[in-house]
């Protein structure tokens, strides 16, 4: 119980990716906490790279890591950006109303 | 020991507890803190595993630019909170079942799987001992090195990422008067003056 093993850290990482999953479910009419959920997940999968990475003593786990994390970045900041023009065109934010890709 | 697992056990559980205050807050505004919050303890836990670098990392870029971005986002969209609750617990049934589905087989990956012991030298590269080189360091000798073009490509993705937001956002608004500064420099003083010999008493 007072041993922390990799098991403790892939425990913590999959809660957490199944909250993740979970919200995006939970919330399907707000795309920010959609966004959101999806930061959640991609957090849990940088939490495992990096426990396997401490565990196995192979540094290569944290340089994917590094990618995972430039990568939600640019995600997000896309993401964002066409939640923005989407609120500026329809004024809403519902997830149900973005069927139809036509400006 | 007994301190790294307290420090375990308190950054995993407010990291949990706030990935779930995320995901059912009523304002999205709170659902951000939270979000921060996660990041923080998710930091933490980094720093336990001796990645202290990746941890850095997370606070600046995450909590400093990717949740600012999301709190502006919040904030500038005049977003119904009340509309947006509506179906919440229209899905929990499904959405619980997949959740739950889900966690049990992590669970089940977690805890049923060992190294095999001949995998020691399958190492792609070998951290240092903490003596010869620290975490940062260690992993730029390694990032700009062996891995210097994926480097590159990860900042072509986020220069990409830029110019997309930016083209997708910015709108030139009709009836706006702006200065052309290119249009004040080509501007000759034959286009803007003009000399009129004005007769006494007529007028132009």
């Amino acid at each position: 119980m007072l041993e922390i093993t990799l098991g403790h850290y892939l425990t913590v990482a999959a809660i957490l990716f199944t909250l993740g999953v979970f919200g995006i479910f939970l919330n399907r009419k707000n795309v920010i906490i959609i966004l959101m959920s999806i930061e959640l997940m991609l957090l849990a999968v940088n939490i495992n790279l990096v426990a396997f990475s401490a565990h196995l003593g192979d540094l290569v786990g944290q340089v994917f890591a590094m990618f995972v994390l430039t990568v939600a970045a640019a995600e997000s900041a896309i993401g964002l950006a066409i939640l923005v023009v989407y609120f500026r065109n329809r004024g809403s934010i519902a997830v149900e109303d973005i069927n139809r890709l036509r400006g | 020991m007994i301190l790294s697992a307290l420090a375990f056990y308190g950054f995993s559980t407010v990291a949990i507890a706030a990935g779930v205050m995320v995901i059912s807050a009523r304002n999205p505004v709170h659902s951000v803190l939270f979000l921060i919050l996660a990041f923080f303890n998710a930091a933490g836990l980094f720093v336990l595993m001796g990645a202290e670098f990746l941890a850095f990392i997370l606070v600046i870029v995450y909590v400093g630019a990717v949740a600012v971005l999301f709190m502006f986002v919040v904030m500038m969209l005049d977003i119904n909170v009340v509309e947006m609750r509506q179906g919440f617990l229209q899905y929990l049934p499904i959405g619980g079942l997949i959740g739950t589905v889900l966690l049990l087989e992590l669970i089940f990956v977690v805890t049923s799987w060992a190294v095999a012991p001949e995998s020691g030298g399958l190492l792609a590269a070998k951290a240092p001992a903490l003596t010869e080189a620290h975490n940062t360091e260690a992993l730029g000798r390694l990032l700009y090195t062996k891995y210097i073009y994926l480097f590159q490509g990860a900042g072509m993705v986020l220069l990409l990422a830029m110019v997309g937001a930016i083209v997708l956002t910015l709108r030139g608004r009709p009836g706006v008067r702006r200065q052309r500064i290119g249009h004040q420099v080509r501007l000759r003083r034959d286009d803007v003056v003009e000399i009129k010999d004005v007769p006494t008493g007529t007028g132009i």
